[in-house]
């Protein structure tokens, strides 16, 4: 085999409280297409942003050799230089720009001082072509479709003499027809002699495309495996994506016969202006009273938008289907009449729509149900105080008083506030979306051990997780979410990360 | 105590006091700079009665402002409402106890206007009140036309802006030392100011006290007890110099009752009541507001028709204090308005921001303008001293608030 135009060795790097890749080894023969794949978290995007210089020289420890030689990048403009380019999920288009200025961005042709337009024009039209888009160049790029902006970027990446594309995710967003055009598109490149990184969680597709395939998992390499030999199979690819060892980290619970049906929607499908397009299609799915509901999936499968759209649909989906709480159809229209009806949603990101950070504990508890604490609309601050006191002891929340602000607090004690500010509002369905991200495992063990504890006061709850060790040791039912569907139902006994993982990749 | 404890109290305690401080130097500043005219019975009336409406202007602004929006249209608003009051009473001869609550009324209405886009279709709040800026300019300067400045001669209306509360009525005994007649004690005192000067003192330290007693029950922190007591002493003593300069003039002004009242009405409900605490929670985090259950569209419908109601009150404050209402009428109060509600301490990044803050921060920028004009500044250098003491006190409290995390 020719020598490798990428090799990086023993690449570590940290994050305070989590190393994110430890001693990893990736290589890259020229004219390949290489997928990288592994679970959320595992550690690929981290890889690509060492590569790329977003987290520059010197920020992480170990090796990276491009054209045979060790490069110390320290920012995206040095590994551009060399010829790397990198496209990530989320598109670094400029909406309002029309196409060929936004494929010529950062790389203008000038004449003199000025932007030589007409040039500009001609050479994005080439590149237009080379990607085999055909619109017209004048077009802003919000008006292109997400499978054409797609293609904007690689054009826009060809444009600057790339020796190595990177693409994270390039389907996520993508209907079928783009994908294969996408796919094809890939191929071709090869064929100029352009070689490909492509980060994907659709198996299916990395069979398809791949020549080689690494698997991460947990920030280290587990395998590098050659497609073209046949090695590659969707069973060993999932085998060695999850092939962790569960530890018992989860507290026991006896699971009883659950009650009767709390929560259920039918036939549930959601469409988002915002995104313009269908983000739930035809979901179905009950919770009884009682139980724990794991919601497993990969990152943008729908789980939160799922969550979302029944707790008051507070993103504006157009919304079609049947839900039932307790028996009796209702349409809630804001969280407001939700948490009313005995809902309750700790949304994933607690800095960002969870908690207000600026305030103090106690103000954060009682947020949502204010009622509580006040009569006729004045708060009573003695009341308040002893009911924050309350959950700060029964939820172990570890803060000097209730008066401290929430912003001076760990991860995992603002969990512990965001789910206090829940059980305030006495729900009798609690979705607890993503609830231990980023919290070290003693934290963890608490939260676990609350949810059992509320479960067996008869509370029902749905949790959300990409951790599938996590759905496992907590669930009594699994929903797999896909692409916006529910892809199958896992019971207690019979789930394992591989059906998951294989029903989640679907 | 010592120098350290003090230093240390201090530099903990900066941002809730550093406003108190800064007002006490630039009176301290200007009292030497006038020869002790500034702090005379009289010109601490005048600054209570010119701070009033601008005062009225922050404290609303205060609650736009944390729930992360902006209203350029009070100024305008306020003289055209001005305008509205004086046709009503001079045209129209419309009786004074109508035209305030319609006036008020209309404020309401005209704030409601400016929210609705911003509430319902997420229009950004600059645009849409420089929107009613313009319109209420032009509002102002039509209903004008005819007439030009129109002069106001109700009574009750002007004693709004210029007169005192009443006094006790006390037997008379001949004077002393001269002709005519004086009061039988305190002569040459207004007694009512006098005694609800010593009712807020009182009332003041009593409330302090519980509250710091509350507070240590439940463990929390507390200011150190000598420090306690010299907050204690320099309130009071504050309180008392202005009741007793006030009470040493007419006595205390119609303005500053309605100004008080707008200030601990609004504190209270800022602070107390579940409302206040919804108004906070949509700025310190919209999103997680919503996701809370709190209707964000309705918390800001309801701060800029609170505003349009203050920018009423304002209105009638100003004109009542000129007795005249012209087409020029509330320029530039929008400005101040924000000014004194950002040298109060409310921060842009929303949910921060005190309505006491605020009085005390129009407290300062009037004082500026009043103790200036008294030493003869020239209007030039007075503009931009008012700059730098707004760019002062904008860097001061982001600094200190980034020492604190």
């Amino acid at each position: 085999m020719a020598s490798h135009i990428l090799e990086m060795r023993s690449i570590s790097k940290s994050f305070p409280g989590v190393k994110a890749l430890d001693e990893v080894s990736f290589q890259v023969a020229p004219g390949e297409i290489h997928c990288l794949v592994g679970e959320n978290g595992a550690g690929k995007s981290t890889l690509m942003k060492v590569l790329s210089g977003v987290y520059p020289h010197g920020s992480y420890s170990g090796d990276i050799l491009f054209n045979g030689k060790v490069q110390s990048f320290r920012g995206i403009s040095d590994s551009e230089h060399a010829g790397i380019a990198i496209i990530y999920q989320e598109l670094a288009l400029f909406p309002e720009l029309p196409v060929f200025e936004n494929i010529l961005m950062g790389n203008e042709l000038t004449k003199g001082l000025a932007i030589d337009w007409n040039e500009t024009v001609h050479k994005a039209s080439e590149m237009l072509k080379m990607v085999r888009l055909s619109v017209n160049p004048e077009l802003k790029v919000k008006d292109l479709g997400i499978g054409q902006q797609q293609l904007v970027e690689i054009a826009k990446a060809l444009c600057k003499d790339v020796k190595l594309l990177i693409l994270d995710e390039p389907t996520a967003a993508l209907n079928e027809d783009d994908c294969e055009n996408l796919l094809k598109l890939l191929r071709e490149l090869r064929g100029h002699g352009v070689t490909c990184v492509m980060i994907s969680h659709r198996l299916k597709e990395v069979i398809q495309i791949a020549d080689t395939v690494t698997v991460l998992r947990d920030g280290r390499t587990i395998c590098t495996l050659d497609a073209r030999k046949g090695e590659v199979t969707e069973a060993i690819l999932i085998k060695n994506m999850v092939g962790r060892e569960i530890t018992n980290i989860y507290p026991e619970r006896k699971h009883e016969k659950p009650g009767d049906v709390i929560l259920e929607v039918r036939n549930w499908s959601g469409y988002s202006p915002k995104l313009g397009r269908q983000v739930l299609k035809a979901v179905n799915f009950q919770v009884r009273k009682g139980e724990i509901i794991g919601l497993a999936g990969l990152m943008g499968s729908g789980r939160t938008e799922l969550a979302k759209s029944i707790f008051g649909n507070p993103d504006g989906f157009e919304l079609e289907g049947e839900l039932l709480f307790a028996g009796v159809p209702r349409s809630f229209r804001s969280p407001k009449e939700a948490i009313d009806a005995g809902l309750a949603y700790a949304t994933e990101d607690r800095k960002g729509n969870g908690l207000i950070l600026i305030q103090d504990v106690k103000s954060n508890i009682t947020l949502a149900r204010l009622k509580k604490i006040s009569h006729r609309g004045v708060t009573d601050n003695n009341l308040e105080v002893k009911a924050a006191n309350e959950y700060k002891n029964s939820l172990n929340i570890k803060t000097p008083s209730v008066e401290q602000k929430v912003v001076n607090l760990s991860g995992g004690n603002q969990q512990k506030v965001s789910i206090g500010k829940w059980l305030f509002v006495e729900p009798r369905v609690l979705i607890l979306d993503e609830p231990t991200r980023g919290i070290d495992v003693g934290a963890k063990y608490e939260i676990y051990t609350i949810m059992n504890r509320l479960v067996e006061q008869g509370m029902s709850i749905i949790m959300i997780s990409s951790e599938l060790p996590e759905i496992l040791g907590m669930s009594d039912r699994i929903y797999v979410v896909s692409a916006g569907r529910i892809s199958g139902e896992v019971s207690r006994a019979e789930a394992n990360q591989e059906k998951i993982m294989h029903l989640a990749t679907q | 105590m010592t120098i350290q404890d003090l230093r240390e109290a201090l530099t903990k305690n900066i941002r809730d006091y550093g406003m108190y401080i800064a007002l006490f130097v630039i009176m301290a500043i200007f009292t030497i700079a006038t020869q002790g005219l500034f702090l005379s019975p009289r010109n601490i009336a005048d600054l209570m009665n010119q701070t009033g409406y601008i005062a009225v202007l922050a404290v609303g602004m205060t609650l736009v402002i944390v729930i992360r929006h902006i209203d350029l249209s009070v100024g305008f608003l306020a003289g055209f409402l001005g305008a509205v009051s004086a046709v009503m009473l001079t045209t129209w001869h419309l009786p004074v106890l109508l035209v305030i609550p319609a006036v008020l009324v209309l404020g309401t209405l005209a704030g409601l206007l400016t929210a609705l886009p911003v509430a319902r279709l997420g229009i950004p709040s600059f645009v849409a009140s420089l929107a009613g800026w313009l319109i209420f300019r032009g509002l102002l300067l039509s209903t004008l036309s005819g007439t030009g400045t129109i002069q106001i001669a109700d009574p009750t209306f002007i004693a709004l802006g210029n007169g005192s509360i009443p006094d006790f009525p006390i037997p008379q005994v001949p004077n002393p030392s001269g002709e005519g007649t004086v009061d039988a004690f305190l002569p040459g005192l207004h007694k009512l100011t006098l005694l609800l000067g010593l009712l807020a003192v009182v009332w003041f330290i009593v409330s302090d006290f519980r509250n710091r007693k509350v507070k240590k029950s439940y463990n929390f922190a507390v200011i150190p007890n000598d420090m306690f007591i010299l907050k204690q002493v320099f309130v009071a003593s504050a309180l008392g110099f202005i009741t007793w300069n006030l009470a040493g003039y007419n006595g205390m002004g119609w303005t500053v009752v309605i100004m008080l009242v707008v200030v601990v009405v609004y504190d209270w409900v800022s602070r107390q009541t579940v409302l206040g605490r919804h108004i906070y929670a949509v700025g310190g985090n919209p999103e997680a507001a919503e996701l809370s259950g709190i209707g964000v569209a309705r918390i800001t419908m309801l701060v800029f028709g609170s505003m349009g109601f203050l920018c009423g009150l304002a209105g009638i404050l100003f004109a009542s204090r000129l007795q005249s209402a012209g087409p020029t009428g509330g320029t530039l109060f929008e400005l101040d308005a924000i000014a004194a509600a950002y040298i109060g301490g409310v921060s842009a990044a929303g949910g921060v921001g005190k309505i006491t803050g605020s009085m005390v921060g129009a407290l300062v920028y009037m004082s500026l303008r009043n103790g200036m004009n008294l030493m003869g500044v020239d209007e030039s250098l007075q503009y931009i001293i008012r700059g730098g003491v707004l760019a002062l006190a904008v860097i001061f409290d982001v600094t200190t608030r980034r020492v604190k995390r």
